[in-house]
């Protein structure tokens, strides 16, 4: 896995909404007066009566969204997570979800990685309530072209979907050709010493770690949990078994996110000790994304320090409870 | 019918076609919607009664009088007119009107609220029950789906199909109600009908002293609609409102139509008329046995 540059995953997101504009005429999107933060702007550049402003009223264009689907559109709401996962929450679990209705939502903003704007706005908590809702979908890429692939998979599957996207420029490392399948995990590196299970930002992390991993004579498995939901249950499974230990990795609350339904398959299927990293039961602040990353312990740092952790508790028998750890500083 | 089967318990299968008619023709229709709601509602055990029976002239004129084109056989098809119950705790003067429509077997109203059923407690969409366009039981989004419905039919398919919602005026509490308000209007939908059923009670007590929404017209005007006060239990108030919207449609105003229907909670029932305690509980059956008595003498 290499570095092959740098881009935001909401550009992805963009760009995937007029691919799917060009190849589906009832695709309609909905905006919420951040058009041009969630990268909405460009659908309604190319496809300007299909495009409807509703106003700074997530609770409203969620609905309308349901109203939209079950008359056979396809529509896309997109804003900041903050708003459009949580603010709406009644609207996507009753008007969206229980209606099954074919609606689409794209979060931006989402995580720490937003920065400056601060905690209001780094959305830490979404993944959580969306993988409990029935029949929803919930996505969050790695980088742009799996935000691309996913916007158009998410646009061409049929019920309610989320996709999670961040603000930030972050490291790309797939290409056009790379597999995508909805609720199909990615093994990016093969291992077997430790499994890195990761999604969003947090993934590159991933492979950095397992790089100074490997450099111990770690062999360390790295895998993509790009779907949240439906969870990839036999992925895991099988890198629970193969490994004997995880660390989870997540721009969230290390609460019932990602690391939740990893530890949730695993109790049931393999039993095996877990490390989570992401957020600690805290809310985010002001600053450059990358010190709030150092700062929250979102490295590579921290998933390499965890790993080791992980191994231990495997080594020692000491999988029983134990509380989420602080984070584990890295040392060479 | 009969006054014995009037004063019945037990379902009967007669249903009424929907069609202009004139206004002293709707009263053995709206009748024959409460005398459901009783049926139901008891068998059930639990359930509300006030609203559906305080709105089942609303639902006779709306259902019954040519307004919303609809064919009961096939209410999946995508061209007929829609009706979104917003206030989703009503769901037994829906569920008996769309039964007198003949849309479902009447006899399948014994099953309100229970195991399986069609007639979930609050609509639910997953257990298609036609008619049923989306589930609500949660205030202030119907409309909003409703809004939804209609940009779709005016602004992208670009077809005449109209698309009524209900809400309570308790219900109007929730922002999110003129949140959809507001975009009927800015979208210029004069092909949605919101109607308000317009009783003054909600669980609590009084709609102005659980928390005034009044003056609802002069609300719904500064959101741009255009609207219209109707004696609720009036047949032929009710179609000048409804009239009022088909014209507002055919003639492209750019406005939605708002129609706020004054009406009784629990009307038809003596004892329940106009009384907020019941809002959100069932009939005993001495109760009901009652409430059909006094009904069977009505048209």
């Amino acid at each position: 896995m290499d570095l092959l540059g740098s881009k935001p995953t909401r550009f992805g997101f963009g760009d995937g909404l007029v691919d799917l504009g060009e190849r589906h005429s009832n695709i309609v999107v909905l905006g919420g007066d951040i058009t041009g933060s969630v990268m909405t702007s460009l659908f309604k550049e190319k496809f300007p009566d299909r495009f409807f402003s509703i106003g700074i009223a997530e609770q409203n264009a969620t609905t309308i969204a349901a109203g939209l689907a079950l008359s056979g559109k396809i529509p896309f709401f997109a804003s900041y997570g903050a708003f459009c996962a949580l603010r709406n929450a009644d609207q996507l679990r009753i008007s969206v979800a229980y209606n099954e209705a074919n609606v689409k939502i794209g979060g931006g903003h989402a995580g720490i990685s937003v920065g400056p704007d601060g905690a209001t706005h780094q959305v830490l908590e979404e993944v959580a309530f969306l993988r409990t809702l029935p029949h929803m979908t919930m996505i969050v890429p790695a980088d742009y072209y799996e935000a691309r692939k996913a916007t158009v998979a998410m646009g061409e599957m049929i019920g309610p979907a989320y996709i999670r996207f961040g603000r930030s420029p972050v490291p790309m490392f797939t290409t056009e050709e790379s597999p995508f399948e909805l609720g199909k995990a990615n093994v990016l590196m093969d291992g077997t010493d430790v499994a890195l299970i990761a999604n969003g930002a947090l993934v590159w992390e991933s492979i950095l770690a397992a790089k100074e991993l490997a450099k111990k004579g770690i062999s360390a498995r790295v895998v993509n949990v790009h779907t949240v939901k439906p969870f990839d249950f036999a992925t895991v499974t099988q890198a629970a078994r193969e490994c004997g230990c995880i660390v989870t990795a997540e721009e969230h609350q290390v609460h019932a996110g990602l690391g939740g339904a990893v530890a949730e398959c695993t109790a049931k299927n393999a039993p095996v000790p877990i490390e989570f990293v992401g957020v600690k039961d805290s809310f985010g602040g002001s600053g450059d994304p990358e010190e709030l990353m150092v700062k929250f312990g979102l490295t590579w740092r921290e998933i390499y320090a965890s790993a080791l952790v992980a191994m231990e508790r495997r080594d020692k028998g000491s999988s029983g409870v134990r509380a989420i750890r602080d984070v584990a500083t890295y040392q060479d | 019918m009969t006054q014995e089967t009037k004063a019945s318990l037990d379902f009967n299968t007669t249903t009424f076609t929907n069609e202009r008619r004139s206004a002293e023709d709707f009263a053995p229709i709206a009748n024959e919607i409460r005398r459901d709601i009783v049926r139901m509602l008891v068998r059930a055990g639990s359930g509300h009664s006030g609203g559906p029976l305080g709105s089942a002239d609303i639902f006779a004129v709306l259902y019954f009088g040519g307004y919303m084109r609809y064919d009961p056989a096939r209410m999946d098809d995508t061209t007929h007119d829609r009706f979104v119950l917003s206030a989703g705790h009503m769901a037994p003067v829906m569920y008996a009107a769309l039964a007198n429509a003949g849309c479902y077997p009447k006899q399948e109203q014994e099953t309100l609220r229970k195991y399986n059923t069609r007639l979930q407690g609050h609509p639910g969409r997953d257990m298609h029950l036609p008619g049923v366009e989306t589930s609500s039981g949660s205030l202030g989004q119907g409309i909003s789906i409703a809004v939804g419905m209609a940009m779709s039919d005016k602004l992208v398919d670009r077809n005449d199909r109209r698309v009524f919602s209900l809400t309570g005026d308790g219900e109007l509490q929730e922002g999110s109600v003129w949140e959809a308000a507001m975009a009927a209007s800015h979208f210029g939908l004069d092909n949605f009908c919101w109607l308000i059923d317009n009783n003054d009670c909600q669980i609590d007590g009084r709609v102005p002293d659980v928390m005034n929404v009044y003056p609802i017209d002069a609300k719904c005007e500064s959101f741009g609609f255009d609207t219209i006060v109707v004696d609720g239990h009036d047949y032929a108030d009710l179609m000048r409102g409804f009239d009022r919207f088909l014209e507002n449609q055919r003639n492209k105003t750019g406005k939605p139509t708002a129609i706020i229907a004054r009406t009784y909670m629990g009307h038809g029932v003596s004892f329940m008329n106009d009384k907020f305690e019941w809002h959100g509980k069932p009939p005993s059956k001495d109760q009901a046995i009652a409430a059909l008595e006094e009904m069977s003498t009505m048209p």
